[in-house]
C-alpha cells in the first residue's frame, strides 16, 4: 500500500521518468527507489538523491517510511 | 560540560572533523544496516573516520537533518561539505571518486575511526 502511494508521489514528481518501488523487506516500510529521469541530467548525484527526498519528504516526514534507498539515473 | 547549543555542537564537528559520519550506533556496532554501508565505504575508501551516534537523542537527528536538509541516516560530510547517505557513499567509492575526493579534501592523511559524542541537556 505504501509502496503504492510513494509510486503515485514519484511519478507525479518525475512526470518523464521511469520509477520503481520495491518494497526489500515486505514490511511495507524498507524502499529501494529506482528512477531514471531527465531531470537528473547535469546534476550531481547528491543534487540528484536531494530531489528525490523533497518528492518523498511526507512520508519520510510521517514515518511510513522507515528505510530508503535510492538510485537515481539521468537519460542523457 | 559543554555550554553550546547541540546545534552548534553538530555544526562544530561538521566544521571541524575532516570526515564526519552520522550514524545509528557505533562503528564498533552499528545499529542500522545503512550506517554499516556507509562505515564500509569510507574505510575502503581510507578514510579518517569520526563517527557521531544519533541515537542517544531524538533532538540530535532533528537538528542535524534541519542543518543539512537531508531527512535520513547515515549522512557523510567531507569537510564540512554533505556528500550524501548510504547510497551516494557506496556507489562514489564503488567508482573511486569517494577515495579521490577525500585525498584531494585532506591531502597527506591516515585511516583511523574515533566517535565524537555530544552533549544533550
Amino acid at each position: 500500500m505504501a509502496a503504492n502511494v510513494i509510486h503515485a508521489l514519484l511519478d507525479q514528481a518525475f512526470p518523464d521518468g521511469e520509477v520503481d518501488v520495491e518494497d526489500r523487506t515486505g514490511g511495507g516500510d524498507h524502499f529501494q527507489v529506482t528512477i531514471v529521469s531527465p531531470a537528473f541530467n547535469g546534476l550531481p548525484l547528491i543534487q540528484q538523491h536531494k530531489l528525490v527526498n523533497a518528492a518523498l519528504a511526507a512520508p519520510l516526514a510521517d514515518g511510513t517510511i522507515h528505510e530508503l534507498r535510492i538510485r537515481t539515473k539521468g537519460t542523457a | 560540560m559543554s555550554t553550546m547549543t547541540l546545534q552548534d555542537q553538530i555544526k562544530q564537528v561538521i566544521d571541524t572533523e575532516p570526515v564526519v559520519v552520522f550514524i545509528k550506533g557505533t562503528p564498533e556496532a552499528p545499529a542500522c544496516g545503512n550506517s554499516m554501508r556507509a562505515l564500509q565505504a569510507l574505510w575502503q575508501a581510507g578514510a579518517p573516520i569520526t563517527a557521531v551516534d544519533v541515537l542517544p537523542d531524538p533532538r540530535i537527528r532533528q537538528e542535524l537533518s534541519s542543518l543539512s536538509e537531508w531527512p535520513t541516516i547515515p549522512q557523510v560530510f567531507v569537510k564540512g561539505e554533505l556528500i550524501g547517505g548510504a547510497d551516494i557513499t557506496e556507489e562514489l567509492n564503488a567508482s573511486g571518486e569517494l577515495r579521490q575526493k577525500i585525498d584531494e579534501a585532506l591531502g597527506e592523511h591516515t585511516q583511523t575511526v574515533s566517535t565524537v559524542a555530544l552533549t544533550v541537556d
